[in-house]
């Protein structure tokens, strides 16, 4: 049967909320703080959604890239009792860079070339990939101030897996620029030894993108030339952080088709990737009613009969029979996932009577999150 | 990267352009960029739009971006890739990869084939072209454009009456939008930053260009349909033509009925039981989704459209069909 999420979390440092957009990805990850916080760990949620819907998630008018602590007095209005803390922080993922090179420069006039570098400025504020890298960058300095028991990382909605991934590693690539530089001293002894048709390559490149680019790109890379190995170093310890037992992703998705099939494409890059997996949880799941299929032959009837309105009766039963055969969609859809996956820990969360955006959604979530399997099933039948 | 309005000859202020251009029908443009954020159901939306614009006998194209295959999952066909595939009469489909569009690009710019050939085997090259920042994205408008012109400069390439695009999600949208006008500032000379201007004038002018908002009746996906609307036209420079509120559920049962069924719900027992109460959460949620679109409405300035929730289990190529009849 299904561990509840506190058991897969047990001991864990980091949590990692992984998936394509649209699967309520933020608000499981909010949840999941809100719910080991609440059974007395100090926990930090992260976000990098540029939407903000964490804030909206936690009451919070304006998060930064400091950690907030969320008010435990909104906890208490909620009826839940706070045993521990919980915090929350919108990543900017530009300050982070920002404060990552003033880290890394040697001194402040190396620092500030590269903050005023126009393919700095692209690369930390608008490039696909630094987001992710940023996140990571942040969770690891995070981490290692040790401030808090668990960090959970809501991760940004990349419509591939690999995006997320393999950001860092390209980013980390792009900085060290090794077959690039040797391309910017062209009277230096590399470029003899490059050949011929790398230099081609470039001028034709040149030629396509404008001068100024290339020329912006050679600054850039001096200019961060004293810092590519402090930044390697740093990714390599990020990349071993990921890696750590004590990390864990959990893969987000809701249960129809497509998402379900990005939720397995993930899990095998994770797989690949030797990333520690730790479980999925679906979103928005339509539970049958099994036990009930039985008798539901003479439903309209049994329903005039109650109902004393064959309208209405109709109605209701066409409503159920909606329901259902979205239940044994998810069903069908929830199985070929577990198959995949070779895992029990299926999380199933209903789809509730509303949606969820505040705190009294994130605690009926975590009834879910936080029971057992059998639990799970004996709430969501209570429903029905 | 906001230096571009400095260069005020370059670019029209985002709101005068939203302002002054007339509003055709959307599919009587040449582009319509579908945007939202992730699982709201942007490619039903593009792919029904695409399906209405061919009905009407507009030669169209909808293309995805970033190597997705969402669009022939509907039409349930094997995987496009960049081909122009026809789906049906008038409707066909790309799937459009970055390095091959990057491909296309150096074929159509250089002529000499020696050349080309050493550039691609050149990894100098390919690193280049992997790590210039947004040269990606822009290679990928820049292929939605050539796709969009009448004189194709691919080689006995198809003309096409409209070109629909499903965007990334939101977030990345923007960015993916704002390419050209920022690789136009940062390329001041050379191919291009010619060609990265005339992208630009493509996705701005409103013209030729329109865009669709798909979003959910949910609290969140509202407020951020709303923050789309604002930064599309603030930050990129295009109005947004339509709203269009997909999944909303059918209002089955009035307030009197539900509270019949709640009680209903709580007297019996086995399936007259589950389905009171499976009515009762119905009506809930349509109740709750009807606020929503009172929010959405309220909050976003161009026209909002409801499309309805389908109870299917997979959304095929005739769900899209039915939807695609209320997409005016």
């Amino acid at each position: 049967m299904t561990a509840a999420l506190d058991e897969i979390l047990e001991g864990k440092s980091i949590c990692i909320c992984a998936g394509s957009g649209g699967v309520g990805k933020t608000t499981t990850s909010a949840a999941i703080a809100a719910g080991m916080a609440a059974q007395g760990l100090s926990v930090c949620v992260l976000t990098i959604d540029p939407a903000k819907r964490l804030a909206d998630s936690l009451g919070l008018k304006e998060l930064g890239n400091e950690a907030t602590r969320v008010d435990p007095a909104l906890f208490e209005a909620q009826g839940v009792e706070m045993k521990g803390e919980l915090w929350a922080m919108m990543l900017d993922a530009k300050a982070t860079f920002d404060e990552l090179v003033a880290r890394q420069a040697p001194d402040e006039e190396s620092r500030d070339r590269v903050l005023e570098n126009r393919i700095y400025q692209q690369i930390s504020s608008a490039l696909a990939g630094s987001q992710e890298y940023m996140a990571m960058e942040k969770l690891f300095e995070l981490h290692t101030e040790g401030r808090f028991d668990l960090l959970v990382l809501d991760t940004p909605p990349t419509r591939n897996a690999l995006d997320f991934l393999e950001a860092p590693k390209r980013l980390t690539q792009f900085i060290e620029g090794k077959s690039l530089r040797v391309f910017m001293k062209p009277t230096g002894l590399a470029a003899r030894v490059a050949g011929r048709g790398a230099s081609v390559a470039l001028s034709v490149f040149k030629r396509i993108v404008g001068f100024d680019l290339i020329a912006d790109l050679a600054e850039f890379f001096n200019a961060f030339s004293g810092m590519v190995d402090g930044f390697q170093a740093r990714a390599k310890r990020v990349n071993v952080l990921l890696s750590d037992p004590d990390t864990c992703f959990l893969v987000v998705c809701g249960p129809q088709g497509e998402p379900i099939d990005e939720a397995v494409y993930f899990h095998r890059k994770l797989v690949e990737a030797n990333l520690p997996f730790g479980g999925v949880i679906v979103n928005k799941v339509h539970y049958p009613a099994d036990e009930l299929r039985a008798e539901v032959d003479d439903l309209p009837t049994a329903l005039t009969d109650k109902l004393g309105d064959e309208s209405l009766a109709q109605r209701v039963a066409a409503n159920f029979s909606d329901y259902q055969a979205l239940a044994e969609r998810d069903a069908r859809n929830i199985e070929h996932l577990a198959n995949e996956l070779r895992t029990a820990h299926v999380i199933r969360v209903p789809h509730l009577d509303e949606d969820v955006h505040d705190l009294a959604g994130l605690e009926q979530i975590n009834r879910y999150l936080f029971a057992t399997g059998e639990e799970r099933i004996e709430m969501a039948a209570g429903r029905a | 990267m906001r230096g571009y309005s400095d260069e005020g000859r370059l670019f029209l202020p985002a709101r005068e352009i939203a302002r002054n251009c007339p509003i055709p029908e959307l599919l009587d443009k040449r582009l319509v960029i579908v945007t939202g954020k992730g699982g709201v159901g942007k490619t039903t939306v593009a792919v029904g739009l695409g399906l209405r614009a061919a009905a009407e006998g507009k030669r169209t194209i909808v293309c995805e971006v970033a190597s997705q295959e969402n669009a022939s999952r509907i039409f349930d066909h094997a995987q496009v890739g960049f081909h122009e595939v026809e789906m049906e009469e008038n409707l066909w489909s790309i799937s459009i990869d970055p390095d091959e569009s990057m491909r296309e690009y150096v074929l159509l710019q250089l002529k000499v084939r020696a050349m080309r050939d050493m550039l691609f085997r050149s990894r100098i090259f390919n690193y280049l072209a992997a790590a210039t920042p947004g040269l990606k994205e822009l290679v990928t408008i820049g292929k939605i454009w050539e796709l969009a012109q009448l004189d194709r400069k691919v080689k006995q390439g198809r003309k096409y009456d409209l070109v629909i695009v499903d965007a990334p999600a939101t977030g990345h949208g923007i960015g993916f939008l704002q390419t050209p006008r920022t690789f136009a500032s940062i390329a001041r000379v050379g191919p291009i930053h010619s060609q990265a201007q005339t992208l630009d004038r493509f996705i701005t002018d409103h013209e030729n260009t329109g865009a669709a908002i798909v979003a959910l009746p949910e609290e969140m996906p509202v407020n951020e349909s709303a923050a789309l609307e604002k930064d599309l036209r603030d930050e990129v420079g295009v109005s947004v033509d339509r709203v269009y509120l997909n999944g909303l559920y059918p209002e089955r049962f009035n307030k009197a009925e539900a509270e019949r069924l709640a009680g209903l719900a709580a007297e019996e027992n086995g399936a007259v039981k589950a389905a009171a109460r499976a009515a009762v959460s119905e009506h809930e949620r349509a109740r709750c989704q009807r606020a929503q679109l009172s929010r959405l409405r309220r909050r976003v300035e161009a026209p909002v459209k409801t499309l309805p929730f389908l109870f299917e289990p997979e959304l095929g190529v005739e769900a899209a069909r039915r939807l695609s009849r209320r997409l005016g």
